[in-house]
Protein backbone atom coordinates (compact mmCIF):
# COMPACT_ATOMS: atom_id res chain seq x y z
CA UNK A 1 0.00 0.00 0.00
CA UNK A 2 1.21 3.52 -0.75
CA UNK A 3 2.90 5.26 2.12
CA UNK A 4 3.25 2.12 4.23
CA UNK A 5 6.16 2.25 6.63
CA UNK A 6 8.94 -0.33 6.52
CA UNK A 7 7.59 -2.23 9.53
CA UNK A 8 4.13 -2.56 7.94
CA UNK A 9 2.63 -6.03 8.18
CA UNK A 10 -0.15 -7.82 6.33
CA UNK A 11 -2.61 -10.43 7.53
CA UNK A 12 -1.80 -13.95 6.36
CA UNK A 13 -5.32 -15.02 5.44
CA UNK A 14 -8.99 -14.01 5.56
CA UNK A 15 -9.21 -16.28 8.59
CA UNK A 16 -6.64 -14.14 10.40
CA UNK A 17 -8.72 -11.08 9.49
CA UNK A 18 -11.84 -12.73 10.91
CA UNK A 19 -10.11 -13.61 14.17
CA UNK A 20 -8.48 -10.18 14.52
CA UNK A 21 -11.76 -8.34 13.92
CA UNK A 22 -13.63 -10.63 16.28
CA UNK A 23 -11.11 -9.95 19.07
CA UNK A 24 -11.17 -6.27 18.28
CA UNK A 25 -14.96 -6.04 18.33
CA UNK A 26 -15.17 -7.88 21.64
CA UNK A 27 -12.97 -5.22 23.26
CA UNK A 28 -15.16 -2.41 21.99
CA UNK A 29 -17.62 -1.31 24.63
CA UNK A 30 -19.52 1.83 23.65
CA UNK A 31 -17.92 1.88 20.21
CA UNK A 32 -15.16 0.01 18.41
CA UNK A 33 -13.27 2.88 16.82
CA UNK A 34 -10.65 3.39 19.53
CA UNK A 35 -9.89 -0.34 19.64
CA UNK A 36 -9.74 -0.48 15.85
CA UNK A 37 -7.04 2.21 15.79
CA UNK A 38 -5.09 0.53 18.60
CA UNK A 39 -5.22 -2.95 17.04
CA UNK A 40 -4.93 -2.19 13.31
CA UNK A 41 -2.30 0.56 13.60
CA UNK A 42 -0.37 0.02 16.82
CA UNK A 43 -0.53 -3.71 17.46
CA UNK A 44 -0.87 -5.45 14.09
CA UNK A 45 0.67 -2.61 12.01
CA UNK A 46 -1.60 -3.42 9.08
CA UNK A 47 -2.19 0.32 8.56
CA UNK A 48 -0.40 3.56 9.36
CA UNK A 49 -2.24 6.31 11.24
CA UNK A 50 -2.47 8.24 7.96
CA UNK A 51 -4.02 5.27 6.16
CA UNK A 52 -6.42 4.77 9.05
CA UNK A 53 -7.57 8.39 8.79
CA UNK A 54 -7.99 8.05 5.00
CA UNK A 55 -10.15 4.96 5.34
CA UNK A 56 -12.10 6.51 8.19
CA UNK A 57 -12.76 9.63 6.12
CA UNK A 58 -14.34 7.56 3.37
CA UNK A 59 -16.24 5.45 5.92
CA UNK A 60 -17.65 8.60 7.49
CA UNK A 61 -18.87 10.35 4.37
CA UNK A 62 -20.58 7.20 3.13
CA UNK A 63 -23.77 5.92 4.72
CA UNK A 64 -23.52 2.95 7.06
CA UNK A 65 -21.86 2.21 10.37
CA UNK A 66 -18.35 3.71 10.29
CA UNK A 67 -16.46 0.85 11.90
CA UNK A 68 -18.20 -1.72 9.71
CA UNK A 69 -17.27 0.31 6.63
CA UNK A 70 -13.68 0.42 7.92
CA UNK A 71 -13.65 -3.37 8.42
CA UNK A 72 -15.02 -3.89 4.94
CA UNK A 73 -12.49 -1.61 3.27
CA UNK A 74 -9.51 -3.00 5.20
CA UNK A 75 -10.54 -6.58 4.43
CA UNK A 76 -11.06 -5.73 0.77
CA UNK A 77 -7.60 -4.13 0.45
CA UNK A 78 -5.90 -7.33 1.58
CA UNK A 79 -8.07 -10.15 0.18
CA UNK A 80 -10.77 -8.63 -2.01
CA UNK A 81 -14.38 -9.59 -1.43
CA UNK A 82 -13.43 -12.60 0.71
CA UNK A 83 -11.36 -10.39 2.99
CA UNK A 84 -14.12 -7.81 3.18
CA UNK A 85 -16.62 -10.45 4.17
CA UNK A 86 -14.25 -12.06 6.68
CA UNK A 87 -13.49 -8.75 8.40
CA UNK A 88 -17.13 -7.67 8.53
CA UNK A 89 -18.28 -11.08 9.76
CA UNK A 90 -15.59 -11.00 12.44
CA UNK A 91 -16.78 -7.58 13.52
CA UNK A 92 -20.42 -8.66 13.82
CA UNK A 93 -20.97 -12.39 14.37
CA UNK A 94 -19.91 -13.01 17.98
CA UNK A 95 -21.02 -9.56 19.23
CA UNK A 96 -24.45 -10.27 17.69
CA UNK A 97 -24.83 -13.43 19.78
CA UNK A 98 -23.76 -11.55 22.92
CA UNK A 99 -26.11 -8.63 22.36
CA UNK A 100 -29.08 -10.99 21.86
CA UNK A 101 -28.25 -12.78 25.13
CA UNK A 102 -28.00 -9.41 26.89
CA UNK A 103 -31.39 -8.47 25.44
CA UNK A 104 -32.88 -11.58 27.01
CA UNK A 105 -31.55 -10.76 30.51
CA UNK A 106 -31.70 -6.95 30.27
CA UNK A 107 -35.10 -6.42 31.85
CA UNK A 108 -34.02 -8.10 35.10
CA UNK A 109 -31.09 -5.74 35.64
CA UNK A 110 -32.12 -2.51 33.95
CA UNK A 111 -33.34 -0.90 37.18
CA UNK A 112 -30.39 -2.01 39.34
CA UNK A 113 -28.47 1.11 40.49
CA UNK A 114 -25.11 -0.71 40.54
CA UNK A 115 -25.58 -1.92 36.96
CA UNK A 116 -26.79 1.43 35.67
CA UNK A 117 -23.95 3.18 37.52
CA UNK A 118 -21.39 0.82 36.00
CA UNK A 119 -22.82 1.42 32.53
CA UNK A 120 -22.62 5.17 33.09
CA UNK A 121 -18.96 4.91 34.09
CA UNK A 122 -18.18 2.70 31.11
CA UNK A 123 -19.97 5.17 28.86
CA UNK A 124 -17.84 8.04 30.16
CA UNK A 125 -14.65 6.09 29.45
CA UNK A 126 -15.94 5.05 26.00
CA UNK A 127 -16.43 8.73 25.13
CA UNK A 128 -12.89 9.42 26.36
CA UNK A 129 -11.49 6.64 24.18
CA UNK A 130 -12.89 8.32 21.09
CA UNK A 131 -11.47 11.68 22.17
CA UNK A 132 -8.08 10.11 22.89
CA UNK A 133 -8.07 8.42 19.51
CA UNK A 134 -8.68 11.80 17.90
CA UNK A 135 -5.66 13.22 19.75
CA UNK A 136 -3.48 10.34 18.50
CA UNK A 137 -4.67 10.70 14.92
CA UNK A 138 -3.63 14.37 14.91
CA UNK A 139 -0.15 13.03 14.14
CA UNK A 140 -1.50 11.87 10.78
CA UNK A 141 -2.07 15.52 9.80
CA UNK A 142 1.66 16.30 9.93
CA UNK A 143 2.22 15.58 6.22
CA UNK A 144 -1.11 17.01 5.13
CA UNK A 145 -0.75 19.35 2.12
CA UNK A 146 -3.18 21.79 3.75
CA UNK A 147 -0.53 22.66 6.34
CA UNK A 148 -0.92 22.69 10.09
CA UNK A 149 -2.79 26.02 10.54
CA UNK A 150 -5.48 25.19 7.95
CA UNK A 151 -5.86 21.67 9.36
CA UNK A 152 -6.37 23.12 12.83
CA UNK A 153 -8.99 25.56 11.52
CA UNK A 154 -10.93 22.85 9.66
CA UNK A 155 -10.86 20.51 12.69
CA UNK A 156 -11.99 23.22 15.10
CA UNK A 157 -14.75 24.48 12.78
CA UNK A 158 -16.01 20.89 12.37
CA UNK A 159 -16.09 20.49 16.14
CA UNK A 160 -17.95 23.76 16.68
CA UNK A 161 -20.53 23.09 13.95
CA UNK A 162 -21.28 19.52 15.09
CA UNK A 163 -20.81 19.61 18.85
CA UNK A 164 -21.81 23.14 19.80
CA UNK A 165 -24.16 24.33 17.03
CA UNK A 166 -25.54 20.82 16.36
CA UNK A 167 -25.60 21.23 12.60
CA UNK A 168 -26.57 18.08 10.68
CA UNK A 169 -23.54 15.93 9.88
CA UNK A 170 -24.37 15.41 6.20
CA UNK A 171 -24.51 19.17 5.64
CA UNK A 172 -21.20 19.80 7.41
CA UNK A 173 -19.43 17.01 5.51
CA UNK A 174 -20.80 18.26 2.21
CA UNK A 175 -20.34 22.00 2.79
CA UNK A 176 -17.16 22.29 4.82
CA UNK A 177 -15.83 19.08 3.26
CA UNK A 178 -16.09 20.55 -0.24
CA UNK A 179 -14.20 23.67 0.84
CA UNK A 180 -11.47 21.56 2.48
CA UNK A 181 -11.12 19.26 -0.54
CA UNK A 182 -10.93 22.16 -3.01
CA UNK A 183 -8.32 23.82 -0.81
CA UNK A 184 -6.36 20.55 -0.66
CA UNK A 185 -6.59 20.17 -4.45
CA UNK A 186 -5.20 23.67 -4.85
CA UNK A 187 -2.36 22.95 -2.39
CA UNK A 188 -1.51 19.66 -4.11
CA UNK A 189 -1.49 21.32 -7.52
CA UNK A 190 0.79 24.17 -6.50
CA UNK A 191 3.08 21.71 -4.70
CA UNK A 192 3.37 19.73 -7.94
CA UNK A 193 4.28 22.84 -9.93
CA UNK A 194 7.15 23.68 -7.61
CA UNK A 195 10.48 22.09 -8.59
CA UNK B 1 -49.40 -9.63 15.38
CA UNK B 2 -48.99 -9.78 11.63
CA UNK B 3 -45.72 -8.27 10.49
CA UNK B 4 -45.45 -6.71 7.08
CA UNK B 5 -42.00 -8.15 6.34
CA UNK B 6 -41.59 -6.51 2.98
CA UNK B 7 -42.38 -3.06 4.35
CA UNK B 8 -40.03 -3.62 7.30
CA UNK B 9 -37.21 -4.71 5.00
CA UNK B 10 -37.87 -1.84 2.61
CA UNK B 11 -37.76 0.75 5.40
CA UNK B 12 -34.39 -0.51 6.62
CA UNK B 13 -32.95 -0.57 3.10
CA UNK B 14 -33.79 3.12 2.88
CA UNK B 15 -32.47 3.86 6.39
CA UNK B 16 -29.19 2.26 5.35
CA UNK B 17 -28.66 4.72 2.53
CA UNK B 18 -29.60 7.66 4.76
CA UNK B 19 -27.29 6.69 7.62
CA UNK B 20 -24.37 9.03 7.03
CA UNK B 21 -22.46 9.12 10.32
CA UNK B 22 -23.83 5.77 11.42
CA UNK B 23 -27.24 4.21 11.84
CA UNK B 24 -27.85 6.12 15.06
CA UNK B 25 -28.41 9.27 12.96
CA UNK B 26 -31.61 7.73 11.54
CA UNK B 27 -32.86 6.54 14.95
CA UNK B 28 -35.62 9.20 14.96
CA UNK B 29 -36.89 7.82 11.62
CA UNK B 30 -36.72 4.26 12.98
CA UNK B 31 -38.76 5.39 15.97
CA UNK B 32 -41.37 6.87 13.67
CA UNK B 33 -41.68 3.66 11.67
CA UNK B 34 -41.29 0.96 14.34
CA UNK B 35 -43.11 2.61 17.24
CA UNK B 36 -45.57 5.10 15.74
CA UNK B 37 -46.37 3.67 12.32
CA UNK B 38 -46.04 -0.13 12.52
CA UNK B 39 -46.56 -0.49 16.28
CA UNK B 40 -43.92 -3.21 16.55
CA UNK B 41 -42.10 -1.72 19.55
CA UNK B 42 -42.98 0.30 22.63
CA UNK B 43 -41.12 3.48 23.52
CA UNK B 44 -39.34 1.66 26.35
CA UNK B 45 -38.28 -1.21 24.09
CA UNK B 46 -36.97 1.25 21.53
CA UNK B 47 -34.82 3.09 24.07
CA UNK B 48 -33.68 -0.16 25.68
CA UNK B 49 -32.47 -1.42 22.29
CA UNK B 50 -30.01 1.45 22.02
CA UNK B 51 -28.92 1.13 25.66
CA UNK B 52 -28.32 -2.63 25.40
CA UNK B 53 -26.23 -2.32 22.24
CA UNK B 54 -24.11 0.39 23.83
CA UNK B 55 -23.46 -1.72 26.92
CA UNK B 56 -22.55 -4.70 24.79
CA UNK B 57 -19.18 -5.21 23.07
CA UNK B 58 -19.10 -4.72 19.31
CA UNK B 59 -20.30 -2.14 16.83
CA UNK B 60 -23.21 0.06 17.92
CA UNK B 61 -25.09 -0.86 14.74
CA UNK B 62 -26.22 -3.97 16.61
CA UNK B 63 -28.95 -1.85 18.20
CA UNK B 64 -30.80 -2.43 14.93
CA UNK B 65 -30.58 -6.20 15.49
CA UNK B 66 -31.95 -5.76 19.02
CA UNK B 67 -34.85 -3.70 17.68
CA UNK B 68 -35.67 -6.33 15.06
CA UNK B 69 -35.40 -9.09 17.66
CA UNK B 70 -37.71 -7.32 20.10
CA UNK B 71 -40.15 -6.48 17.31
CA UNK B 72 -40.40 -9.90 15.65
CA UNK B 73 -37.93 -12.45 17.03
CA UNK B 74 -35.05 -13.96 15.09
CA UNK B 75 -36.75 -13.39 11.73
CA UNK B 76 -37.22 -9.72 12.63
CA UNK B 77 -33.58 -9.50 13.59
CA UNK B 78 -32.49 -11.00 10.28
CA UNK B 79 -34.72 -8.65 8.28
CA UNK B 80 -33.71 -5.39 10.01
CA UNK B 81 -30.00 -6.22 10.19
CA UNK B 82 -29.79 -7.36 6.56
CA UNK B 83 -31.79 -4.33 5.48
CA UNK B 84 -29.56 -1.84 7.32
CA UNK B 85 -26.29 -3.47 6.17
CA UNK B 86 -26.85 -4.50 2.55
CA UNK B 87 -27.03 -1.15 0.71
CA UNK B 88 -24.36 0.65 2.76
CA UNK B 89 -21.82 -2.18 2.60
CA UNK B 90 -22.32 -2.60 -1.16
CA UNK B 91 -21.87 1.11 -1.72
CA UNK B 92 -18.84 1.31 0.61
CA UNK B 93 -17.12 -1.54 -1.21
CA UNK B 94 -17.78 -0.03 -4.62
CA UNK B 95 -16.62 3.47 -3.69
CA UNK B 96 -13.56 2.18 -1.83
CA UNK B 97 -12.46 0.16 -4.86
CA UNK B 98 -13.14 3.02 -7.22
CA UNK B 99 -11.03 5.37 -5.09
CA UNK B 100 -8.23 2.88 -4.53
CA UNK B 101 -7.87 2.20 -8.26
CA UNK B 102 -7.58 5.96 -8.83
CA UNK B 103 -5.50 6.83 -5.77
CA UNK B 104 -3.02 8.87 -7.84
CA UNK B 105 -5.78 11.14 -9.17
CA UNK B 106 -5.70 14.68 -7.87
CA UNK B 107 -9.37 14.53 -6.86
CA UNK B 108 -8.87 11.36 -4.78
CA UNK B 109 -5.75 12.72 -3.08
CA UNK B 110 -7.50 16.04 -2.43
CA UNK B 111 -10.42 14.20 -0.87
CA UNK B 112 -8.15 12.26 1.49
CA UNK B 113 -6.16 15.33 2.47
CA UNK B 114 -9.15 17.64 2.76
CA UNK B 115 -11.32 15.31 4.81
CA UNK B 116 -8.60 14.30 7.30
CA UNK B 117 -8.93 17.34 9.60
CA UNK B 118 -12.73 17.03 9.49
CA UNK B 119 -12.47 13.42 10.64
CA UNK B 120 -10.45 14.50 13.68
CA UNK B 121 -12.82 17.36 14.52
CA UNK B 122 -15.73 14.97 14.14
CA UNK B 123 -14.22 12.44 16.55
CA UNK B 124 -13.70 15.11 19.21
CA UNK B 125 -17.29 16.28 18.63
CA UNK B 126 -18.55 12.70 19.07
CA UNK B 127 -16.69 12.35 22.37
CA UNK B 128 -18.08 15.71 23.49
CA UNK B 129 -21.69 14.88 22.58
CA UNK B 130 -21.47 11.46 24.26
CA UNK B 131 -20.28 12.90 27.53
CA UNK B 132 -22.40 16.05 27.82
CA UNK B 133 -25.65 14.17 27.27
CA UNK B 134 -25.28 12.76 30.81
CA UNK B 135 -25.49 15.33 33.60
CA UNK B 136 -22.78 15.53 36.28
CA UNK B 137 -19.17 16.65 36.58
CA UNK B 138 -17.46 13.39 37.62
CA UNK B 139 -18.62 11.93 34.35
CA UNK B 140 -16.94 14.62 32.23
CA UNK B 141 -13.77 14.39 34.33
CA UNK B 142 -13.62 10.64 33.71
CA UNK B 143 -14.05 11.20 29.96
CA UNK B 144 -11.23 13.75 29.82
CA UNK B 145 -8.95 11.59 31.98
CA UNK B 146 -9.50 8.53 29.81
CA UNK B 147 -8.89 10.55 26.63
CA UNK B 148 -5.52 11.70 27.99
CA UNK B 149 -4.60 8.19 29.15
CA UNK B 150 -5.42 6.67 25.74
CA UNK B 151 -3.43 9.38 24.03
CA UNK B 152 -0.33 9.15 26.18
CA UNK B 153 -0.12 5.57 27.48
CA UNK B 154 -0.45 2.01 26.21
CA UNK B 155 -2.77 0.94 29.02
CA UNK B 156 -5.14 -1.76 27.78
CA UNK B 157 -8.45 -0.27 26.67
CA UNK B 158 -10.43 -2.97 28.48
CA UNK B 159 -8.64 -2.04 31.73
CA UNK B 160 -9.83 1.54 31.27
CA UNK B 161 -13.39 0.43 30.56
CA UNK B 162 -13.29 -1.78 33.65
CA UNK B 163 -12.05 1.10 35.82
CA UNK B 164 -14.91 3.23 34.48
CA UNK B 165 -17.37 0.46 35.29
CA UNK B 166 -16.09 0.11 38.87
CA UNK B 167 -16.12 3.87 39.48
CA UNK B 168 -19.66 4.01 38.11
CA UNK B 169 -20.84 1.03 40.16
CA UNK B 170 -19.49 2.75 43.29
CA UNK B 171 -21.56 5.78 42.34
CA UNK B 172 -18.58 8.09 41.93
CA UNK B 173 -19.35 9.37 38.44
Amino acid sequence: MAGASSDAATPASPRELFVAFTKLALQGFGGVLAVAQRVLVEERRWLTNAQFVEILALAQVLPGPNVCNVALMVGDRFFGARGAFAALAGMMAVPLVIVLILTAVYSQYAADPVVSGALKGMGAVAAGLIGGTALKLMGALRDNPLGAPACAVFAVVTFVLIALLRWPLAGVLLGLGTVACLWAAHALRSRREMP
Amino acid sequence: MAVDWLALFGHFLVFSLLSIGGAITVAPEMHRVLVDQMGLLTDAQFNASIAIAQASPGPNILFVAVMGFQAAGMAGMAVTLTGIMLPSTTLALMVSRWGHARREWLAVRAFKAGMAPLVIGLLVATAWLLTVQTPGKGHVLLTVASALIVWRTRLHLLALIAIGGVLGALGWV
